[in-house]
């Protein structure tokens, strides 16, 4: 796949469609993989990397790339193509200015899955069919690519590409998802239960605010965690619970545009599980407007922002809300 | 720091009774920028607002809270004092401690509590006040009424004789409404039509009124005084100019077999139809569901009789786009569908009838020609059967309605009465829950019914009526005699529970006005506001409010013609200044704030932005229409940047309010 992504892209920048490459390059370690921009055959060759480390989401940076001047390349695996849909419909990416691919996927890998696998000294990993040839200081090993997944492509929503230009692969299907499975789990618990939860997942937030600038939805010309006068800046530093609330809010706040792309999680260096709170928003959408995928489509209005005469009435809400 | 004061109203004891108001305006005192603070008995009294004034004098204040009844009561009356006292009127803030506060709490001590918490809220947002200045807006002098029935005539022709142009729209081909299908009218037994069809002939001839028959409401756009009204004209295949209403097509119409529904089904009229004889506008209307020629392109017989040269089988629907100052909604009633009755064999048998189908047998213009006659063999009948209340006051509502329809006792009254005065031959059983006839003149005319002409009437219900050897067999409880009736009938007259028209609820969601759970529209308040609705520049006539007889419903619509005469005589109108802005830097042009605006007061545009190092960026960002905005706050809970904001309730004054209150 790296072969026929990074030929693409040399393709791409030299008939002209494109005047940059949106990839990825190697970073410090070899599965920290970083989005980059790329201008030239040269740095392609020689640095375009993808592979099964390649999880970032490339969406949110075609915001800033789409507005530079004229167009960018940009590689999508299918949940990004959820976000692209998004953010066209939040009127943030320019369409014109991109020329978009999309990399159908298998699924990609999580280090700490590799790690869990009993992996030590790990030098590099390379995908082989079902398997992942694993390089290490003590040798190649091999393990199940399955179990080497991140969470969120285990739990695989659709390998649908949506709204590309071209795709590479095989257009995919939306897949039967047991992502609300720990949703549930956390609604069967009592609101003490829950609380302590949330409070010890949320204790080891650093506020590094790594979530909030990965976020495709999170894309606000000015955040209001970042705004002296939005009343809400100092709220979140005032004490351990007000903090937590940071997460709570921004929660809030992508409800309804959040495509489950679980990029949060990922980037949480404390590992919180982050993209459970969105998904609880999704679960309670669907639950109560009927199935809804942000970014699915480019005419759907968002029931978040919609009204319709048969919309549920607030008093439902309340009641769910009591009664767990 | 604002200079505050504080004015603590006791509401005689409806505040004083259940919060300690001495304790209220002493610990409200020692709130920061408070310099005053007092408690007295009636605060919007003239006495209580002259201590307003002059404390705002005496003190400097720079900001007032008056802590008393809802705003919706006395906002405007406090602004007004403190603006003739110097002070920006939206500079005071209402604390809210009676409807809140007071009647909601029987214990004096947590009602003191609230009622402290409430005004230190209050105080915290009038920190952060700014003086508003309002504008203006033009207000155009033509109102729309929605409905052709006795309510939307009424007020159109009161309207007009004030010299203001009024358009009525009428969803069927003639105005007149329900009106025109009774036979007679309580309490005075005089002919509906004698008194309807006059008015409807001022109002054709009216040079101040519009008649626009056969048409629908498609949108309505704007506020106050600026609303932007599109109405779909829908095609009759007539030309209205040229049709003389002649009536030959509607006698040469080859296609016989449609069902007539002036007379609600009882007899047919043919595919070009004039209504009545009495139509207005009379001007015959071909109906597309039946009319040969417009469903396979052969026939024209009508249009080959008409000398006018009016019909045109190739008229398509119009859309008009007008513009109102103001609107009154008189959409009517009708009876409730008697499908889920089935205990009463309407589906049954043609000789179960609803009471409107019964004032078209009474009716000299009716199927019978006035003759009472069972629709199931043209036989006279001689025992009648009545049952009230059918789908009215029925508890849970599954079936029916929960109200009272209010005009069914009265009526049914009016028709035993009728029966046995044309027909003395005739036996005629009333069965009731209770009967109910306030009114003036009201109970002396049912008691005539029963003390003169012999109505006999039974406290109870009919439980089953079955159809058996063309008699319809009716079982019923007689609750005062404690026994079960067995009546061999040769007809029941069900009075059914009236609904507000089908067309009210997409009218009302078009309007942005509020409507209960039974779709009757909601008054701004039911007591003291009742013809006009929540949503400024809409107001309401007739039954579309509530159910109403003909009396009630012409004195209804008189008020709301002088609501709407007291707004069109005004040139401006003063703006709401509680409206919302976007602030660009912050806009990301994501379009939510767009979405949601119910007024359709936001839109976008590109703007050129200073990027860093001289580079000039281009954004989408909101823009809002302050004319437009009704400052309902929607946009500032959709934008997700926190970009929109409410001037006079911004989002900082929230907050400070919400910490106010959890503090």
């Amino acid at each position: 796949m790296q072969e026929r992504v990074k030929a693409k892209a040399i393709e791409l920048l030299e008939n002209g469609a494109c005047d940059r490459v949106l990839g990825w390059k190697a970073g410090e370690f070899f599965y920290d993989v970083t989005p980059a921009v790329f201008t030239s055959r040269e740095e392609i060759e020689n640095e375009f990397v993808y592979g099964p480390f390649c999880g970032a989401n490339q969406s949110k940076y075609l915001i800033a790339e789409s507005r530079k001047g004229g167009r960018v390349g940009a590689f999508l695996k299918p949940c990004d193509t959820c976000s692209f849909q998004q953010l066209q419909k939040e009127h943030r990416i320019l369409r014109e200015n991109v020329y978009a691919v999309g990399v159908q996927c298998a699924g990609m890998c999580d280090i700490e899955a590799v790690k869990a696998a009993g992996m030590k000294g790990i030098l590099g990993a390379e995908d082989q069919g079902e398997a992942l040839l694993v390089r290490t200081m003590y040798g190649d090993r091999t393990m199940d690519r399955a179990a080497a997944l991140a969470e969120r492509c285990k739990v695989c929503k659709s390998r649908k590409l949506l709204g590309c230009d071209e795709i590479i692969g095989d257009q995919g299907e939306e897949l039967a998802s047991a992502r609300f499975d720990e949703v549930a789990r956390l609604e069967a618990m009592t609101p003490d239960e829950r609380f302590a939860f949330w409070r010890n997942e949320l204790s080891r937030c650093i506020r590094c605010n790594a979530c909030r600038n990965v976020c495709p939805a999170c894309s606000c010309e000015k955040c209001v965690f970042d705004n002296p006068d939005s009343g809400a800046e100092n709220k979140a530093a005032a004490n351990s619970f007000e903090e937590n609330l940071f997460h709570i809010i921004r929660a809030f706040h992508v409800a309804g545009r959040c495509t489950d792309c679980g990029e949060c999680s990922r980037v949480c260096p404390q590992h919180i599980p982050l993209h459970l709170l969105n998904r609880k928003f999704i679960k309670d959408i669907n639950e109560l407007y009927g199935d809804y995928q942000a970014g699915a489509d480019m005419e759907t209005r968002p029931p978040l922002v919609n009204f319709q005469t048969d919309d549920p009435e607030p008093s439902i809400v309340h009641e769910r809300g009591t009664n767990r | 720091m604002q200079k505050i004061g504080v004015f603590v109203c006791w509401c005689g004891s409806n505040i004083a009774a259940t919060v300690d108001v001495q304790a209220v305006s002493d610990a409200l005192a020692h709130e920061p920028g408070v310099v005053f603070s007092a408690n007295y008995q009636y605060m919007c009294s003239q006495a209580g607002q002259d201590m307003i004034q002059e404390k705002i004098r005496e003190f400097a204040l720079t900001g007032v809270v008056v802590c008393s009844c809802s705003p919706r009561m006395h906002e405007a009356t406090f602004r007004k004092t403190c603006e003739k006292a110097g002070l920006n009127p939206y500079m005071v803030e209402i604390a809210n401690i009676r409807e809140q506060c007071s009647w909601i709490h029987k214990d004096k001590q947590t009602g003191t509590e609230k009622a402290i918490i409430l005004g230190r809220a209050a105080i915290a947002k009038v920190q952060l006040n700014a003086p508003l200045t309002a504008g203006t807006s033009p207000v155009i002098k033509r109102a729309l009424v929605i409905g052709g029935g006795i309510a939307g005539i009424q007020t159109a022709l009161d309207i007009a004789d004030a010299g203001f142009p009024v358009d009525i729209v009428e969803k069927k081909p003639t105005i007149g409404g329900k009106m025109t299908q009774i036979d007679k009218t309580f309490p005075t037994l005089d002919c509906a039509a004698c008194i309807l069809t006059p008015k409807m002939v001022d109002a054709a001839q009216n040079e101040n009124i519009s008649i626009i028959s056969y048409a629908e409401v498609e949108s309505v756009k704007g506020f106050v005084g600026n609303f932007s009204v599109k109405i779909r004209k829908k095609a009759r295949f007539v030309d209205e100019t040229k049709c003389t209403g002649c009536g030959l097509c509607t006698e040469k119409c080859p296609q016989k077999k449609v069902p007539n529904e002036f007379n609600l089904g009882l007899d047919n009229r043919r595919a070009i139809y004039i209504p009545f004889a009495q139509a207005v506008p009379k001007v015959a209307t071909i109906d597309p569901n039946y009319c040969t020629m417009l469903k396979t392109g052969k026939c024209g017989v009508c249009s080959k009789v008409c000398t006018a040269g009016a019909i045109d089988y190739r008229q398509q629907d119009e859309i008009m786009e007008r513009e109102y100052g103001a609107i009154v909604a008189a959409t009517g009633f009708e009876p409730i569908s008697m499908e889920k009755f089935g205990e009463f064999a309407y589906a049954q048998s043609p000789d179960v009838v609803t009471s409107l189908e019964f004032e078209r047998l009474m009716n000299a213009a009716g199927p019978t020609g006035g003759t009472l006659l069972r629709p199931s063999d043209g036989a006279h009948p001689h025992t009648l059967v009545f049952v009230q209340c059918v789908g009215s006051r029925c508890d849970g509502g599954e079936k029916g309605k929960p109200y009272c329809s209010k005009i069914c006792c009265m009526y049914t009254a009016k028709h035993a009465m009728l029966t046995r005065e044309k027909y003395p031959d005739t036996e005629v059983y009333v069965f009731y829950i209770d009967v109910r006839t306030p009114g003036k003149n009201f109970d002396e005319f049912y008691r005539r019914a029963v003390e003169d002409y012999g109505v006999h009437y039974i406290k109870g219900m009919v439980g089953k009526v079955v159809p058996e050897n063309g008699k319809l067999k009716v079982q019923a409880s007689d609750l005062l005699g404690g026994r079960q009736l067995h009546i061999d009938a040769d007809m029941v007259v069900l009075a059914a529970a009236i609904e507000p028209d089908k067309s009210a609820r997409p009218l009302a969601t078009m309007l942005t006005a509020s409507m209960d759970t039974n779709d009757f529209f909601t008054e701004a308040h039911p007591k003291l506001r009742p013809v006009e609705s929540p949503t400024a520049g809409v107001f309401l006539s007739g039954a579309c409010q509530g159910p109403k007889d003909i009396p009630e419903t012409v004195a209804q619509a008189g008020a709301a013609a002088s609501k709407v005469i007291g707004l069109l005589v005004k040139d401006h109108l003063t703006c709401n200044p509680c409206v919302a802005s976007s602030n660009e830097l912050m806009c990301n042009g994501c379009s939510a704030c767009e979405k949601v605006c119910p007024y359709g007061a936001i839109s976008y545009i590109d703007k050129e932005f200073r990027g860093p190092n001289r580079t000039t960026l281009v954004r989408r960002v909101a823009q809002v229409n302050p004319a437009v905005c009704q400052g309902c706050g929607a946009c500032t809970v959709a934008c997700p940047s926190g970009a929109m904001d409410l001037a006079g309730f911004s989002n900082a004054q929230i907050m400070s309010e919400v910490d106010a209150i959890c503090k």
